[in-house]
C-alpha cells in the first residue's frame, strides 16, 4: 500500500474538479500539460530533482492564481504535505514545500478550502515541532494565511491542546514568528472560551512586550490580540490594567498608539482595547485616558475623512463605550459636531458616486447598510439618558424620517439598530408628545412587531411600552390598531424579556383606561394566562402583572365589575402570593391590589367575608417593613370608610377582630406616613 | 530697629521671589512657544504673549501681567460691550496656533452673561464683542453660538461659564478655526479666515473675569497631538509630490547633484567612485580636484601660509587678480599665528600643532548632523551643515565612525559648510536662512582648550615677534589696498577684529576669541574654493547647496505670505 499522495488518475474526476466551472475547465486543459509536469517532478526518485522541482513550482505559482488552482486540482497538495512531513526529506526540501503551500494558500478561498480538506493544518502544526527556525517560519506563514481566511474553522487551532502552549513558546523566536503567531491569535480568538484558553497560557505576558516591538506589523498584530482578548472579558481586562511594558502602564502604551500621527488602524484598535477595558470595569469612565483620549479618538474615526469601514467600527465602538455613562454621552454629543457628522452616514451611496464611478458605487452600496446601522446604534447610545441630547438628535436633518424608513429596511441589522434608536428616543416625554406623533412612528413599529426575530421584538415591544404611556398621543391610534391581541401573544413567549414587555405594555395601556379597554384586555388575555403570569419565575413579569391588575382595579365601578366576574380567582391569586416566598415589593404591590379591592362597593365583601384574608392583613399591619404596614393599613382604612353602606357592621367586625388596637398602636408609629394613615382610619370610628 | 528692617527684608524677599517666579514662568513660556511653533521667526513676527494694554476698549481692565481681563463697564446694553486684542497677530508660520481662556467669574447675577472668545483683525471696533463685525469671529458663552462677522450667531457648541476652559485653535494651513471646551474639541467653527488675526476676548457683564493662557501653562487640550496630525499630513503631501515625468530622470538628476557636490568640495575619491558607479562624467579633471583638496586641507588645518603659497603656485594669477581674497587669507593667517597653528610660527618652535589644533587627531565625524564648534560667545548661530554626503565620504560604504574617515586619506578633514544664504547675494550665514541651529559646544576641541593652558603663538617668543611683524605687513597691505581700491569696510572690520585679539591676555576667552575657533576656517576655505572654481568657469556653489538654500528661502517666503504649511516642512527634517 502506497501512501505517497500520488494523484488520482485524471479520469476519475475528483470532488474538487466537479466544482470547477466548465469555462475554467477548458482553460485548464490547455495548461494542464505544463502544470502536470510540475506535479510529476515531485515524484522523481532523485531527491535533488524533487527539490529543484519544488523550487521551480514555487516560482511558477507566485501571483498566478490559475496556476495555483491547476496544481491543487492535479493533486500537488497531498504530495507536498507528504514531502513536508517525511523526516527523510532534507530540511531544505521541507522548507520549500511549506513555502509553496503558503503560496497556494494566498490564492482564492477555494484554494484554502482544498488545503484545509487535505488536512494541511495538523501537518503544519506538526512541523512547528522541528527545531529549524526557517522551516518553522515557513510553516507559520502558511498557517497564518490559512487561519486568517474566513473559510477556515478557527476551532482547528484549539483541537490539539498542546498547540497553544507551543505557539506561545515559539512566539519570541524571531520577528516573523512574532508577527505570524500574533496574527493567528488575533484572528482565531472569537469566543469567551478561546479568550480563556489564550489567557490561561499567559497570552498577556507573552504578547505585551511585542507592543513596543520595532516592527510596525508586530506591534499592530499584538495590539489586535489585546482587543480580541479584552472584548467583554473582565478577567483579561482586569489583568491588563496591571501590566507594565518597559516600566509603562499598558493603558498609557495604548494612549500613545492613539496619537494622531499613528496609522488609523492602530489608533482605532488601541481605542477598542481601552473601550473594552473600560466596559469591563477595569478603567473608570472618568479616567483621562477614556475621557480625553479614547472618546475623542473614536469621534475622529467617525469623521468623513475616514474610510467607510473605519467609520462603521468607530461609531460602533463609541456607542459601546458610552452606553452606560451619561457624562460620556454628554461630552460626545458636543465633540466635533458628532450628532450632525452622523447624519452623513445616511448619504450612501451618494448621488455623485452613482454617476462618476461604478467601483465606488459598488463599494458604497456594500457599506451603506453597515453605516446606517452603526449610526442608529450611536444615536441610540447618545440619547439613552439625556433629554437635551435626544432633542438635538431628533432635530438633526430628516432624523425621524430616517428612523421610520430604517424600521422597514430589508437588512435585519438596520431594522434592529433603528428600533434601538427609536427606543432610546422614546424615553423622552417631549419627543413622545411631538416628533413621535408627527411622524406616526407607531405604524412601522406595529408592522415590525408582526413578524420579526426575538431581538427586534424585544426592542420594538419595549418601545411600544413607552408609546402606550398615558400622555402619549400615539396611544389612541395604537389601541385602535388591534395591538391587544399582539401584546397578549407576547406574554406567552418563551423569552422573559418579551413576556415582561408584553405585560408591561398592557399595564401601561390599562392605566386610567376606559372600561371598554379594560374588559378587552381581560378578555384577550384570559384569566388563565393572567394567573399563569402571576406564577411566572421572572419577578419582573410578576411585578408588571400585579401592576396590570392594580391598573385594572381602579375606580369603583371597574373594581366591582371585574371582581364580580373574576373575584374568586383574583382572591385566590392574592392569597397565594401573600403566602408565598416573595420580595417585599411583590407583597406590597399585592396588598395595594387588596386595598383597591377594598375600595369597591360590592367587591369589599370578598375581603370582609374572608377571615383568613383579614388575618393576613392584620399580620402585615404588624410587619417589620413600613411599606407593607402602610399598604395593609390602607386596605383596612378602605374597609371601614364611613360614608359607605354597611360601614358600621364592618367597623364592628374589625373592632372585634382587634384591628382598632393595632390601629391605635400604629398612631404612635415613628414613620409619619404610617402614623397619619392610622390616625385617619381611627377617625372613621370616632365620627 | 530690627522690626522695620526685617519687615523690609521680608518684603524684598517676596519681591525677589515674585521676580524669580516670573522669570521661571517666562522661561516656561518661551520654551513652550519654541516647541509649539519652531518655524516662527519671532524677530519678524512675534508671537502673542499677553493682552495689549493699548489695543482695548476702556471698559476692559487688565492685570496679572496683562493676562487677566475684567469688565468694568455698566453692562446694560450691547453698547457697553468691550474687547481686547493680544499684543501681536498670529504668525502664519505657526501652522497651527492655539490659546486658552479660563472663565474665572461669569459676572454678577441678574445679567445675561455675554462673553465672547475669538479672533479679530487689527482695527476692528473694540466697543463690540468678537464676531459681531467684519473680520471678527467669536464663540459666545451665553448661548453657545458662533458669530462669524455677523450680529446673529449660529448654533455651535455648549454654553460655558465659571470654571470652564475655552480654547481657540487657528489652523493656518486650511484657514479654519475650532474651539475646545475643557479639553474637548467642538469641531470647526469658521472657515476661510483672513490672515493676521489677533486673539481677542470680549466681555459685557459687570464682574466678568477671564484669564488667558498663551503658552504660560500647559494647555488643557492636547494641541500637540492635533499638530502631529497636520505635520504628518503635510509630510505625506511632500512625500507624495509627483516628480519627474519620465522614468529615471529624477534619479539621474539627484545623482548629478550629489556628484557635483562631491566634486565641489573635492571629495575626489568619493566623487570618482560615485561617478563611476552611477555612470556619470566628472566635469573637472581629477588633478584639479586634488589640488583644491590639498589647499582646502591646509586651510582647514590652520596652515594658512602654506595654503597661500600653494594657491599661488597652482593658480598663479588667482590671488593677484583678487587682492581682497588674498587679504582675507592673510588676515586668517594672522589669526592662525595667534592660534599657534600657522606653519610660519610653528616652525619657530611653537608648541606641537596638535595640542593647539582644534581639529583633533582624528577628523571630526562626517555624519554628525550639527557642525559643532568651540565657541566662546555662546549665542553664535551657525548654519546647519547638511550631512548628505556622509554615506559617500569613504567611497561606497556607508559605515560610520571617525576611524573610517581617518583611514581614508582623500577625505578632507572637515566638511565645509555650504553657504546657503547665497541666493539673495548676501553671504551672511546667520539670519537670512531658515535653517539655523544653536551651536553646541564641541566636546573634543573644547576639551583641548580647557585642559591645556593656551599660549599666544604657541608660547614661543620668536613666533610672537614673527606674528607682530606679519601684523605690520598686513597693516601696510591694508593701507595699500585702500589707496589702490578705495575704502572697504569689510576689510577694515576684519583687520580690526583680528588685531583685537592681541588686546587680551587670553584671546581665547575674549569677546573676539571666536575668530580663533577652527570653525571660522570654513568660510575662508569655502570662499577660496569658490574663487578657484570660478576661474575654471565652474559654479562657485554646488547645485545641491543651492537647492537646499532655495528650499529654505521658499519656506521663509511662505511664512511671509501666510502659507501655514511651512510650519511642518522644515528643511532640517530632510537633511539626515
Amino acid at each position: 500500500m502506497r501512501n505517497d499522495g500520488r494523484p488520482i488518475p485524471t479520469l476519475e474526476v475528483s470532488a474538487a474538479q466537479q466544482q470547477i466551472h466548465l469555462h475554467t475547465f477548458f482553460i485548464l486543459q490547455e495548461v494542464t500539460a505544463t502544470s502536470r509536469h510540475y506535479v510529476d517532478r515531485l515524484f522523481d526518485p532523485d531527491p535533488q530533482n524533487v527539490l529543484q522541482g519544488v523550487i521551480d513550482m514555487k516560482n511558477a505559482v507566485i501571483g498566478n492564481n490559475k496556476q495555483k488552482a491547476n496544481l491543487i486540482v492535479l493533486g500537488a497538495v497531498p504530495r507536498l504535505l507528504y514531502l513536508l512531513q517525511q523526516s527523510s526529506s532534507s530540511l531544505e526540501l521541507r522548507t520549500e514545500c511549506a513555502v509553496v503551500l503558503g503560496s497556494l494558500a494566498m490564492g482564492t478561498e477555494n484554494n484554502i478550502k482544498s488545503l484545509v480538506d487535505c488536512h494541511i493544518i495538523p501537518a503544519l502544526l506538526q512541523g512547528l515541532l522541528c527545531s529549524d527556525l526557517i522551516f518553522i517560519e515557513a510553516c507559520l506563514r502558511c498557517l497564518r494565511t490559512v487561519f486568517i481566511s474566513p473559510v477556515t474553522p478557527v476551532q482547528l487551532l484549539y483541537t490539539d491542546p498542546t498547540v497553544i502552549p507551543h505557539l506561545m513558546s515559539l512566539l519570541s523566536r524571531s520577528r516573523h514568528t512574532k508577527e505570524y503567531i500574533t496574527q493567528i491569535f488575533a484572528h482565531c480568538c472569537k469566543t469567551p472560551e478561546h479568550q480563556t484558553v489564550l489567557f490561561n497560557h499567559s497570552a498577556i505576558q507573552n504578547i505585551a512586550p511585542l507592543l513596543i516591538s520595532p516592527s510596525d506589523k508586530v506591534r499592530m498584530q499584538a495590539l489586535k490580540c489585546f482587543s480580541v482578548l479584552a472584548y467583554e472579558n473582565t478577567q483579561v481586562s482586569m489583568t491588563l490594567v496591571n501590566v507594565l511594558v518597559d516600566g509603562e502602564q499598558l493603558s498609557q502604551v495604548f494612549v500613545r498608539m492613539m496619537q494622531r500621527d499613528k496609522p488609523i488602524e492602530m489608533q482605532l484598535t488601541a481605542a477598542k482595547c481601552l473601550t473594552y477595558m473600560c466596559r469591563a470595569g477595569a478603567i473608570r469612565t472618568d479616567d483621562n485616558c477614556i475621557i480625553l483620549k479614547t472618546l475623542p479618538c473614536l469621534v475622529r474615526m467617525c469623521s468623513k475623512e475616514r474610510l467607510l469601514e473605519e467609520r462603521v467600527e468607530g461609531a460602533e465602538t463609541l456607542a459601546y463605550l458610552m452606553e452606560p455613562d451619561v457624562e460620556l454621552q454628554r461630552i460626545a454629543s458636543f465633540t466635533d459636531h458628532l450628532v450632525s457628522m452622523l447624519a452623513d452616514y445616511f448619504k450612501y451611496p451618494s448621488s455623485v458616486s452613482a454617476i462618476t464611478d461604478i467601483k465606488r458605487l459598488d463599494h458604497d452600496l456594500k457599506h451603506a447598510h453597515e453605516l446606517r446601522q452603526a449610526a442608529f446604534k450611536l444615536y441610540a447610545s447618545l440619547g439613552s439618558n439625556d433629554e437635551d441630547i435626544r432633542k438635538k438628535i431628533t432635530e438633526t436633518e430628516n432624523m425621524m424620517d430616517r428612523i421610520v424608513s430604517g424600521l422597514s429596511e430589508s437588512s435585519i441589522k438596520v431594522r434592529l439598530a433603528a428600533v434601538r434608536c427609536l427606543h432610546s428616543l422614546s424615553r423622552s416625554v417631549q419627543q413622545l408628545r411631538t416628533s413621535f406623533h408627527d411622524h406616526a412612528v407607531w405604524k412601522p413599529l406595529m408592522k415590525l412587531l408582526q413578524n420579526a426575530p426575538d431581538e427586534v421584538l424585544v426592542m420594538a415591544s419595549s418601545t411600544l411600552c413607552n408609546l402606550l404611556l398615558e400622555f402619549s398621543p400615539s396611544k389612541e391610534p395604537i389601541l385602535d390598531s388591534g395591538v391587544i391581541e399582539l401584546l397578549c401573544s407576547l406574554t406567552q413567549s418563551d423569552s422573559p424579556a418579551l413576556r415582561v414587555n408584553g405585560i408591561w405594555a398592557l399595564m401601561n395601556m390599562a392605566f386610567q383606561a376606559d372600561q371598554k379597554v379594560k374588559v378587552e384586555i381581560v378578555r384577550a388575555l384570559g384569566t388563565e394566562q393572567l394567573f399563569r403570569l402571576l406564577s411566572d419565575p421572572d419577578t419582573n413579569v410578576l411585578m408588571k402583572t400585579l401592576g396590570l391588575l392594580r391598573n385594572l382595579l381602579s375606580t369603583r365601578p371597574h373594581i366591582d365589575q371585574i371582581m364580580s366576574s373574576h373575584g374568586k380567582q383574583i382572591m385566590q391569586a392574592v392569597t397565594l402570593i401573600l403566602e408565598g416566598e416573595h420580595s417585599i415589593e411583590v407583597k406590597e404591590q399585592t396588598l395595594c391590589i387588596l386595598a383597591n379591592i377594598a375600595d369597591g362597593n360590592t367587591a369589599k365583601e370578598l375581603i370582609m367575608t374572608n377571615d383568613d384574608m383579614l388575618q393576613k392583613i392584620k399580620y402585615y399591619m404588624g410587619h417589620s417593613n413600613v411599606k407593607l404596614q402602610l399598604a395593609a393599613t390602607f386596605c383596612i382604612s378602605n374597609l371601614i370608610w364611613n360614608e359607605e353602606d354597611g360601614s358600621q357592621e364592618r367597623q364592628d367586625k374589625l373592632k372585634d377582630m382587634g384591628f382598632v388596637d393595632i390601629l391605635h398602636k400604629l398612631t404612635q408609629a415613628s414613620d409619619p406616613n404610617l402614623c397619619d394613615r392610622a390616625k385617619t382610619a381611627m377617625q372613621q370610628y370616632l365620627a | 530697629m530690627s522690626g522695620p528692617s526685617s519687615g523690609c527684608g521680608f518684603l524684598m524677599s517676596v519681591v525677589v521671589h515674585g521676580d524669580l517666579a516670573l522669570n521661571e514662568q517666562e522661561k516656561d513660556l518661551n520654551q513652550r512657544l519654541r516647541r509649539l511653533y519652531p518655524a516662527v521667526n519671532e524677530e519678524e513676527t512675534p508671537l502673542p504673549r499677553s493682552w495689549s494694554p493699548k489695543d482695548k476698549f476702556s471698559y476692559i481692565g487688565l492685570s496679572q501681567n496683562n493676562l487677566r481681563v475684567h469688565y468694568k463697564g455698566h453692562g446694560k446694553t450691547p453698547k457697553d460691550a468691550a474687547s481686547v486684542r493680544a499684543t501681536h497677530p498670529i504668525p502664519a508660520a505657526c501652522g497651527v496656533y492655539y490659546f486658552e481662556v479660563k472663565i474665572i467669574s461669569k459676572g454678577r447675577d441678574g445679567y445675561v452673561k455675554y462673553m465672547g472668545i475669538g479672533l479679530s483683525a487689527q482695527g476692528v471696533n473694540m466697543n463690540r464683542l468678537p464676531g459681531w463685525d467684519k473680520h471678527s469671529y467669536g464663540y459666545h458663552g451665553d448661548d453657545g453660538h458662533s458669530f462669524c462677522s455677523s450680529g446673529t450667531g449660529q448654533p455651535y457648541g455648549p454654553t460655558f461659564t465659571t470654571g470652564d476652559v475655552i480654547g481657540c485653535c487657528v489652523n493656518l494651513i486650511n484657514n479654519t478655526c475650532f474651539y475646545t471646551k475643557n479639553g474637548h474639541s467642538l469641531g470647526i467653527a469658521f472657515t476661510d479666515l483672513p490672515p493676521n488675526l489677533y486673539p481677542t476676548v470680549g466681555l459685557q457683564t459687570p464682574g466678568e473675569v477671564v484669564d488667558a493662557n498663551f503658552g504660560q501653562h500647559p494647555f488643557v487640550f492636547d494641541i500637540e497631538d492635533y499638530m502631529r496630525e497636520w505635520r504628518t499630513k503635510i509630510q505625506a503631501q511632500i512625500d507624495r509630490f509627483p516628480i519627474g515625468e519620465r522614468e529615471g530622470e529624477w534619479q539621474a538628476m539627484i545623482q548629478k547633484m550629489v556628484a557635483s557636490y562631491l566634486v565641489h568640495h573635492s571629495y575626489c575619491a568619493t566623487a570618482e567612485v560615485f561617478a563611476k558607479s552611477t555612470d556619470q562624467a566628472v566635469h573637472e579633471e581629477l588633478a584639479s580636484i586634488k589640488n583644491r583638496q590639498k589647499i582646502q586641507k591646509l586651510v582647514l588645518s590652520g596652515r594658512m601660509g602654506e595654503a597661500i603659497e600653494t594657491t599661488q603656485q597652482l593658480y598663479p594669477s588667482l590671488l593677484e587678480l583678487n587682492p581682497d581674497l588674498l587679504f582675507m587669507l592673510k588676515v586668517r593667517q594672522f589669526i592662525e599665528m595667534v592660534n599657534g597653528t600657522d606653519s610660519e610660527v610653528r616652525c619657530l618652535g611653537g608648541r606641537s600643532p596638535k595640542s593647539q589644533d582644534s581639529y583633533p587627531g582624528s577628523p571630526r565625524l562626517f555624519n554628525s548632523p550639527v557642525h559643532k564648534a568651540n565657541v566662546i560667545t555662546d549665542h553664535l548661530h551657525f548654519l546647519l551643515s547638511p550631512g548628505f554626503d556622509s554615506n559617500y565620504c569613504n567611497g561606497v560604504s556607508s559605515s560610520k565612525g571617525h576611524t573610517l574617515a581617518h583611514s581614508h586619506k582623500s577625505c578632507p578633514r572637515t566638511m565645509p559648510s555650504p553657504e546657503l544664504g547665497v541666493l539673495n547675494g548676501s553671504r551672511g550665514q546667520q539670519t537670512n536662512v531658515g535653517a539655523e541651529v544653536e551651536m553646541e559646544v564641541d566636546h573634543f576641541s573644547n576639551g583641548v582648550f580647557l585642559c591645556s593652558k593656551r599660549q599666544l603663538c604657541g608660547g614661543s617668543q620668536a613666533a610672537i615677534e614673527r606674528m607682530i611683524q606679519f601684523g605690520r605687513e598686513l597693516q601696510s597691505m591694508s593701507e595699500h589696498l585702500r589707496r589702490e581700491r578705495g575704502k572697504n569696510s569689510a576689510n577694515k572690520k576684519m583687520l580690526k577684529d583680528a588685531f583685537s585679539l592681541l588686546a587680551y591676555s587670553d584671546p581665547w576667552i575674549s569677546p573676539v576669541g571666536y575668530q580663533l575657533d577652527s570653525i571660522r576656517r570654513e568660510p575662508v576655505c569655502s570662499t577660496l574654493n569658490s574663487a578657484i572654481l570660478e576661474t575654471h568657469n565652474l559654479p562657485k556653489q554646488p547645485p545641491l547647496a543651492l537647492a537646499v538654500g532655495q528650499a529654505a528661502q521658499c519656506l521663509s517666503l511662505m511664512a511671509r505670505t501666510g502659507s501655514g504649511s511651512c510650519a511642518f516642512a522644515s528643511v532640517d527634517d530632510y537633511l539626515h
